[in-house]
């Protein structure tokens, strides 16, 4: 393992990047960083701009308006970065499956993922075990 | 002599001890608003793990924006901000004088600002020209407040602008803080280096909440690795700085004058922790009626005081 790999598991800056949820993951995602939870004890800080991010917590289906904006708010990420897909919408739709508004079913159509934590919504500790099992596979 | 003010500027009091040190201070600031909030708070390493973690990452140049401006803005302050911490350092710990007075540190503490309003508006990024703009604002509030409460102990140690003169007024007459004038100045101050590091509740240049980072947005890997150890330099030789103006410095006779020097510095460090953590963000205009109206004229009456004597 090498030691840069070592550091980045320690300090990691997630973007949140919202691509048509239904809001109810965005406000778990929040529930992360209240005392209840409080992820900054690991090192893990959500930051605003995405220049600044180690890994992109998306969101949501994918709609048609919302595919290019990601897609170049992956671009706009300084590498090395880290794709999540938060809830079951990113996989299979959730509420929205049927949706005629669905670019890339799942996410990973569309920009390459890490790893994706169903539910819906999540739970923290399931969004922090997820976290936490992504930085597992770094050698 | 040429390796000697290397080694100041390098080691000790330059880059090695006074980075450390502002990691070490800024993981106190986090923990300490964490503490506030009742969160648990970062690891001891992190900012460490940050600054590290950063120099890593990728460099991302914006297409059809002036490079060469947006890559040297944060070396010019990375570099002004050195040169600083090494003048106050070494006559904090040393009582040593290496060329440069107060005049000098007034203009490298503009430069750190100027460097950050060149840096933001190279990249037509609407947030972080809104932060430009909102910098230089707060530079023009705060600046002239700055400069009067740096006069207080120019006049009482009778028209010396060098540090080390001051340091040795005061050994011989006492802190400066003792005199009327010295107190108001001092409170004054404090607001004043509040509003230069652009902490709670002059953050309105980096605004996370509201115009994301505004300034900084732009800037990733090393780049924004300088700025953020510029940053953390700064909780260094800003309360250092008022420590050696107002407070005597320290002096190294016995381990009680030590330990006195050492909690001086805490001292002004947990209230600028304090008072970030008790109070929310203030608008762009708030600020500047708050510097014009209320620091200004304070501090002026503390320099007329200090020319009658008080
Ligand atoms: S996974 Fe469920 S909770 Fe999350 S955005 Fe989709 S529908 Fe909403």
């Amino acid at each position: 393992m090498s030691l840069y790999n070592k550091i980045i598991k320690k300090s990691i800056w997630v973007f949140h990047a919202s691509a048509s949820p239904c809001n109810n993951c965005d406000i778990e995602i929040l529930d992360l960083i209240t005392p209840g939870y409080d992820i900054e004890r690991f090192g893990i800080k959500l930051v605003g701009s995405v220049r600044h991010a180690d890994v992109l917590l998306v969101t949501g289906i994918v709609s048609h308006k919302v595919a290019p904006r990601i897609k170049q708010l992956y671009e706009q990420a300084p590498k090395p970065v880290f794709v999540v897909g938060i809830g079951t919408c990113t996989i299979g739709g959730a509420t929205f499956k049927q949706s005629y508004n669905r670019a890339g079913a799942p996410l990973d159509k569309i920009i390459p993922v890490n790893a994706f934590i169903p539910g819906c919504p999540p739970k923290p500790e399931a969004m922090i075990d997820g976290i936490v099992k992504l930085l597992g596979t770094l050698k | 002599m040429i390796f000697k003010y290397l080694f100041y500027l390098l080691i000790f009091p330059g880059f090695l001890f006074v980075s450390v040190f502002g990691m070490i201070v800024g993981w106190v600031d986090r923990k300490v608003s964490a503490r506030v909030q009742f969160r648990v708070g970062p690891p001891f390493f992190q900012n460490f793990y940050d600054i590290f973690k950063l120099w890593g990452k990728e460099v991302i140049l914006v297409k059809n924006s002036p490079y060469f401006i947006f890559v040297i803005a944060p070396i010019i302050a990375f570099a002004s901000v050195l040169i600083t911490s090494t003048l106050v350092g070494t006559a904090f710990f040393f009582n040593l004088g290496i060329g440069g007075d107060l005049i000098f540190i007034i203009y490298l503490m503009i430069i750190y600002s100027v460097a950050l309003i060149l840096g933001a508006s190279s990249t037509g990024n609407i947030y972080s020209s809104i932060g430009a703009g909102r910098e230089m604002k707060l530079l023009l509030s705060d600046e002239l407040a700055f400069i009067l409460v740096i006069l207080v102990p120019i006049i009482h140690a009778g028209y010396k602008i060098d540090l080390i003169q001051i340091l040795d007024y005061q050994q011989v007459n006492g802190m400066i803080i003792g005199s009327a004038s010295g107190i108001i100045a001092f409170i004054v101050g404090i607001i004043c280096l509040q509003a230069k590091m652009a902490m709670v509740p002059f953050d309105i240049p980096e605004a996370e909440t509201e115009i994301i980072e505004g300034t900084l947005i732009e800037y990733s890997g090393p780049l924004l690795a300088f700025w953020k150890l510029s940053h953390f330099m700064m909780y260094v030789f800003m309360p250092l700085l008022l420590v050696i103006l107002f407070w005597g410095g320290i002096s190294f006779a016995s381990i009680g004058s030590i330990i006195a020097g050492v909690l001086k510095y805490l001292l002004i460090v947990v209230i600028m922790i304090l008072i970030k953590n008790t109070n929310p963000r203030v608008r762009i205009d708030t600020a500047i009626i708050f510097f014009w109206k209320y620091a200004s004229p304070l501090a002026l009456i503390a320099v007329i005081l200090a020319i009658l004597g008080a």
